[in-house]
């Protein structure tokens, strides 16, 4: 019962930080909902055995089902690699996934000023198909600029720089 | 020799191969060719594999291996027996569209080659070790490994459709990983309600669970919702339109062809096993189908750019290819599936095509596109083959695929979804047009030559000189000398298409006329794959003997 009302409550604060629209939030509310997911796995496995999953380590009646702590274990590795890698796009950008201030992203908190824009294809290479990502294209990303280089962007362009 | 025999024991080489040379492509940090090397070694390794596969399931055989030789141990007291090894099962489907999928990965990478994207430090391993995802989830007999297998998969797409859209800003990322982070948090709360209810996730162990408890039914429910959402069908699509065309074109193509394919993959396989192609349910794979079909095309309507016109037909192709999981039928599957290998190519061709022009003169947006018919004859042939086997006109594939599905919808007297399907291959032959009329045909517009000097010079930091366009009679000119910006090359210099961003497309395009001339074949080899499905007992039978 326990773990059921607390998949309720991680459920619902998640959900609710979904609705934000600051990335990190979202990325905040990832993190309980994949909290929320590990704990039903572990009701999936009945938590009244507890014991330690061993041969010949307890009494077999009361050992724990060892199945469930191990989709757990997997579960919480590739959740925190993603985690970080979102987090790591919270701050690659100054322009925000919606229509958050400048004032308020990251990167303009960690960097003062906002980065000029970056050599790239014209605004029009084949990317103002939706009404919104026009505005990405317009104001730019930081990428190239050096200091917030997502992973190897250095290396990215090869002999194109 | 006997592949049947042979091959089981190396079905862990499929995921660990691609994973370790991946890491090795990724340790070579100044030589761009060996990088090359391994990548497309790999890649042909696994199409060559992939063929052996399919010729040692051509005749419903599955092909099953417990990975590490564990088996199942006695535990209890009484007499229970306990499943810890992982299995990798191989039937006619999944070496099929592995078989598609390292020719798609063939293509793209030599395409990205082309543009010098796979120069960079991380391309190929990140293709590496997503083909090593694709071909896990592929194989995988077990449901909670097809969700590592599938995250091994998203890994490197993250990173590849982030590495490449970084000129083009960090939103499109975004959406993409939120989205299918969100998918893979359900897919896991669907994987704990299925071991909760049914006591284990060995797919083979599952048979029939679904048919037999309620409980397991909507658990069931939980992860195909989970997986709908990755393979992007209509009302959970709209990332996909706006992700895909965020990146290049190249590795659009790549994703076209893999993502929501496995997705599509794993929704045939979870049916035909854990629910045993229960009838109660197919009305509900109907409507969602047809409703996939109709807003995937209309959503076309209203776009500007070629590959965003492509994504939002590949939402309405999905439909297409679902609609075998509504019929469960021999003919019904069978055509779903030689739609699904169909689809691949195809779609893969189309986007390669027109992204070669998007390569070449920095835009994909129609209005600023035209008179490519005369500038590029071989890009407009390989375009119009592939478009029109997209819409499904003889001789080419998308015929023989779209004629078979809409015989299947009719022989089982669903009607309006026949009727739907025909609907949609007029509105996709419209869509085809509007890019061929709009991107091939009319008049070239004056800026074309100078917008794609500019963009080559921006993306390849080339400089071209141009030559000053001597007019017939040297007048002398009034005004401002604007002359460096709007002057004009001679003929030999002008910009084209280069060959090698050609060939990837075209490659798929000729594959496409392959089986749309040669259908029997693949249409024989598809009736086993959708026997397979029908009859799960042969992959249960082979994983519990394995």
């Amino acid at each position: 019962m326990s773990i059921a009302i607390a998949v309720g409550l991680l459920t619902a604060a998640a959900v609710y930080l979904f609705m934000q629209r600051g990335m990190v939030r979202i990325v905040l509310g990832f993190i309980l909902a994949s909290h929320a997911a590990n704990l039903m796995f572990f009701a999936a496995g009945n938590p009244a055995y507890r014991a330690v999953p061993y041969i010949d380590g307890a009494p077999f009646e009361e050992q724990a089902d060892p199945l469930p702590q191990a989709f757990v274990l997997t579960a919480i590795v590739i959740a925190f690699a993603i985690t970080m890698y979102m987090v790591t796009l919270a701050i690659t950008t100054t322009t925000d996934d919606d229509t958050e201030n400048d004032e308020e992203s990251p990167a303009k908190v960690l960097y003062g000023e906002r980065r000029p824009r970056p050599v790239g294809p014209p605004a029009d290479a084949g990317i103002s198909d939706t009404g919104d990502t026009e505005d990405v294209a317009v104001k730019g990303v930081s990428t190239e600029s050096g200091e917030i280089a997502v992973e190897s962007g250095d290396d990215e362009t090869g002999e194109t720089k | 020799m006997n592949l049947a025999e042979i091959l089981p024991p190396l079905l862990p080489l499929l995921v660990g191969m691609p994973l370790l040379l991946g890491a090795a492509g990724a340790a070579v940090r100044k030589n761009k060719l060996a990088r090359h090397i391994i990548s497309m070694g790999t890649l042909s390794a696994i199409f060559v594999f992939s063929i052996l596969l399919v010729i040692a399931t051509r005749d419903g055989t599955v092909l099953a291996h417990r990975v590490g030789g564990w088996t199942p141990v006695d535990v209890g007291s009484e007499g229970e027996t306990f499943e810890i090894a992982i299995p990798f099962v191989v039937d006619a489907l999944s070496a099929l569209v592995l078989m598609i999928i390292s020719i798609l990965g063939i293509a793209s990478v030599m395409f990205a080659m082309a543009t010098h994207e796979a120069r960079a430090r991380f391309f190929h391993p990140f293709v590496l070790v997503l083909m090593a995802g694709v071909a896990g989830a592929l194989m995988t007999g077990d449901i909670f490994n097809l969700f590592v297998f599938i995250e091994v998969m998203l890994l490197p797409s993250y990173g590849l459709i982030a590495m490449m859209g970084a000129k083009l800003g960090a939103h499109g990322a975004r959406i993409y990983v939120s989205v299918n982070l969100m998918a893979s948090t359900l897919l896991l709360v669907g994987i704990a309600l299925v071991y909760a209810t049914a006591g284990t996730v060995n797919l083979a162990e599952l048979h029939g669970a679904a048919l037999e408890d309620p409980a397991v039914a909507i658990a069931g429910g939980v992860v195909l919702t989970a997986i709908s959402i990755k393979a992007a069908v209509v009302p959970v699509h709209g990332w996909l339109t706006r992700t895909y065309p965020m990146t290049s074109p190249a590795v659009t193509a790549l994703f076209s062809g893999i993502h929501t394919k496995v997705a599509i993959y794993a929704i045939y396989r979870i049916y035909s096993l854990l629910f045993d192609g229960d009838e109660r349910f197919l009305w509900v794979a109907l409507l969602v189908t047809s409703a996939t079909m109709l807003i995937g095309v209309l959503g076309a309507i209203g776009e500007k750019t070629t590959r965003s016109i492509l994504v939002f037909h590949m939402i309405s192709q999905i439909g297409y290819i679902l609609i075998g999981v509504g019929l469960f039928t021999t003919l019904g599957l069978t055509a779903a599936i030689f739609y699904l290998l169909h689809h691949m190519i195809v779609k893969a061709s189309l986007f390669l095509s027109t992204g070669a022009i998007e390569e070449t003169y920095g835009t994909g947006e129609i209005e600023k596109l035209g008179g490519m018919l005369k500038r590029e004859p071989l890009i407009a042939i390989t375009f119009m083959a592939a478009a029109l086997s997209l819409a499904g006109l003889p001789p080419f594939s998308g015929f023989v695929a779209k004629f078979s599905i809409i015989q299947a919808t009719l022989e089982e007297t669903h009607y309006w979804v026949a009727a739907v399907a025909v609907i949609v291959s007029v509105f996709t032959l419209l869509s085809m047009l509007k890019i061929w009329t709009g991107v091939f045909m009319g008049e070239e517009p004056k800026d074309l030559q100078e917008r794609a000097l500019t963009y080559q010079e921006r993306m390849h930091g080339k400089r071209y000189l141009r030559v000053e366009a001597q007019a017939e009679t040297p007048t002398l000119t009034v005004g401002p000398p604007t002359s460096t910006t709007m002057a004009v090359l001679s003929g030999e210099q002008a910009v084209k298409v280069p060959a090698k961003l050609i060939i990837p497309g075209a490659l798929l395009a000729a594959v496409t006329i392959f089986f749309g001339l040669g259908a029997e074949v693949l249409m024989s080899l598809s009736a086993t794959a959708a026997e397979g499905l029908l009859n799960p007992e042969f992959y249960v039978e082979a994983v519990s003997g394995a």
